[in-house]
């Protein structure tokens, strides 16, 4: 049994607010084979000056500090990429740093310019991140991934990081899901919805109409887990800028408070010892003494079918912010979906549903920004952009592209980066006869999750209408 | 192609330092990409053949010890730790909680009587280097209370399934000195069915 310190579970401060005043992002997709990085970069943070009404050059004078999220220098055979970025971006002579936690890297790195905008240390601060994964074949690109594991332990079996992966989908599934087929048809509902929804957005990578069956009917990736089932491999660049209030306000009349914690596990699975669960602000002592019951098998926690990364990141996330139960604070939510099990596992992680229940989620509706059950709005929508497995998964990238689009619902402008005709031109994609608007209408609360691997780094990142706080200074 | 034995890289330590001779890498030219449609350069390919040279530090003997058909784990004996007592499976050279060094225990006996499978997956993809044969059966072992953690390997011999018992087996013949010479098959199975060079 591992104990965690009161020193250890402190609720993270930030020594000032800090605000998202705009974000950015290029165009995903699999490959860009006459495209360099620093063009996707470029494209990232251009768009994130249009946002605000502002050149790159104007935009560029209020930066003060850089935070690059770039996880996989070996794909790129580069090292000191960030550099070369930095320098394409043309942003000497400012202190800059790469940062690196796998899935959570884009993530990672807002954490980093977010602190250094609390701290003080700076006033403007620049977060962007990018992948690039398509510069390899693709067996080596596996045995590359698969270096993101143990190299003694893990790596020499397979080279394949779904190996070491899919292990905790399948005690999931056996434990939590039963191997039923509602269950099945569960997961492949959130296949469904985020591919949908990746159908409106100009920027994804995997926009795709299917059915339930047509999940079910893939080929098997690892079992129970099938091609669309898994989320994308992408190549992109996405960015946020972040600023104390006063720059803020300089920029644009409409920031978002942002309030941003990170929490980690072992990255090998086989490492994890067994804790009682720490509770979330809506969740009360005694509600698992039963879980073992309920669930045969699941009372090993978090086992392999938890990440406590997840849960450790909201649960100092909620209590900066003051969010106390995610599904009446938040409006909006962006999760890692990497598969559509873990998607599952992150709703009870970060207590949008109790451990056991994350299905409920999408089967009531709750989760579809139009409930399918209720034709009404539905109570918390997830991934409207279509998440990792409709939109993208470009590494460095993804959680700041979460970020970015939490930001659009809340600005009240996601049909502005979505919609127009020329964009959809300009990266050489058909906008569908029967596009629609995902804006969640009135949104003024939201959460992206930022998740690595087996879930040894996860970020959670809160961002609020600064007149819709749940907690004063 | 593979490499000869005369090609092949081999490394040694001599008066504490490494010694690499054979050859490490052999050079092979870049190729332009041009795209087909429009028949303009778009990028080179860059071919490279690397060896990295790697120390197990003071996991040696639990690699070593898999060619002698031993599975040794690590136990932290600190009388102030709470984690005394605690078997860590993947070895642990240090205590994650005190950061004490941790004995060593030879765990052989007690994966034969007790392991089983925690969790499995089957997969039929793998990445380049694999060298198992596909598709692969990856199993997680749990032991009993004493052992804290879950070990990460290979069911070579039957099929997988929560719960269910497994055995392990070594590579005790031409050992490659790496996690793949550990892989386990179903309790039960007769040794003559055992892969190539796999011992109890
Ligand atoms: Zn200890």
């Amino acid at each position: 049994m591992i104990r965690f310190s009161d020193k250890q579970l402190k609720i993270p401060k930030l020594m000032r607010p800090v605000y998202l005043v705009t974000a950015g992002m290029s165009k995903f997709d699999r490959a860009f084979p006459e495209t360099r990085t620093e063009e996707l970069c470029i494209d990232a943070l251009t768009a994130a000056s249009d946002f605000v009404g502002m050149t790159p050059a104007e935009l560029k004078k209020y930066i003060h500090t850089c935070y690059y999220g770039h996880f996989a220098d070996h794909f790129g055979d580069q090292l000191l990429g960030e550099a070369v970025i930095h320098d394409r971006l043309g942003l000497d002579p400012l202190g800059n740093i790469g940062v690196k936690t796998g899935g959570a890297t884009g993530g990672s790195a807002m954490w980093e310019a977010v602190k250094a905008v609390a701290s003080g240390y700076s006033d403007c601060a620049l977060a962007l991140g990018w992948e690039r994964m398509d510069e390899v074949p693709t067996d080596e690109g596996n045995h590359l991934i698969s270096c993101a594991a143990d190299k003694d332990w893990e790596t020499p079996l397979g080279h394949i990081y779904t190996g070491y992966y899919a292990v905790m989908a399948q005690r999931y599934w056996k434990v939590f899901g039963k191997e039923q087929d509602s269950f099945r048809k569960t997961m492949a509902e959130i296949a469904v919805k985020n591919r949908g929804y990746a159908r409106m957005n100009p920027h994804a990578h995997g926009p795709m109409k299917i059915t339930v069956e047509d999940v079910t009917n893939s080929p098997i990736v690892a079992y129970p887990l099938r091609v669309l089932d898994c989320c994308l491999m992408s190549v992109g660049s996405a960015c946020g800028v972040v600023c104390d209030e006063k720059t803020a306000y300089e920029i644009t009349d409409k920031p978002l408070r942002i309030y941003i914690a990170a929490g980690s596990h072992t990255l090998r699975v086989a490492d994890r010892r067994d804790m009682t669960i720490p509770l979330l602000p809506n969740e009360t002592p005694g509600q698992y003494d039963d879980i073992g019951k309920k669930f045969p098998g699941g009372d090993r926690y978090p086992g392999f079918s938890s990440f406590l990364a997840a849960r450790v990141a909201a649960y100092y996330a909620y209590h900066m912010s003051g969010v106390v139960d995610p599904s009446e604070d938040l409006d909006v939510v962006e999760l890692h979906d990497a598969f559509t099990i873990s998607d599952i596992q992150t709703y009870e992680d970060i207590g949008i549903r109790p451990y056991g229940e994350g299905r409920d989620y999408i089967e009531s509706g709750d989760a579809y920004v139009i409930n399918p059950l209720t034709k009404k709005p539905g109570k918390l929508p997830s991934n409207p952009c279509g998440g990792l497995i409709g939109c993208m998964h470009a590494v460095g990238a993804t959680g700041l592209m979460q970020i970015a689009e939490i930001g659009y619902h809340i600005w009240n402008r996601w049909d502005e980066i979505h919609e127009p005709e020329e964009k959809w031109k300009a990266f050489g994609r058909e906008k569908p006869k029967d596009w629609t608007s995902l804006q969640v209408k009135g949104a003024k609360r939201g959460l992206a999750i930022s998740h690595a691997g087996v879930g040894s780094h996860v970020t959670c990142t809160i961002l609020m209408d600064p007149n819709k706080l749940i907690k004063e200074d | 192609m593979p490499k000869t034995n005369e090609e092949k890289g081999f490394v040694d330590i001599i008066n504490g330092r490494y010694k690499p001779n054979g050859k490490f890498h052999i050079i092979e030219a870049n190729q332009p990409i041009f795209n087909k449609d429009t028949g303009k350069l778009a990028g080179v390919t860059n071919p490279r053949d690397m060896t990295y040279i790697h120390s197990y530090g003071g996991e040696a003997i639990f690699f070593e010890s898999l060619g002698k058909g031993k599975l040794m784990a690590t136990r932290c004996d600190n009388d102030k730790c709470e984690a005394k007592g605690s078997i860590f499976e993947p070895f642990r050279i240090f205590c994650p909680d005190c950061l004490r060094k941790a004995t060593v225990v030879d765990i052989t006996e007690k994966a034969q009587q007790m392991a089983k499978i925690h969790s499995f997956i089957i997969t039929h993809r793998s990445g380049a280097f694999n060298t198992l044969p596909k598709p692969i059966k990856f199993i997680n072992v749990e032991f009993d209370e004493e052992v804290v953690t879950i070990l990460m390997s290979v069911l070579s011999v039957g099929e997988p399934e929560i719960g269910k018992r497994v055995v392990p087996i070594f590579r005790t013949k031409d050992p490659t000195y790496t996690i793949m010479d550990l892989m386990f098959v179903v309790e039960g199975t007769p040794e003559s069915d055992l892969p190539e060079g796999f011992t109890y």
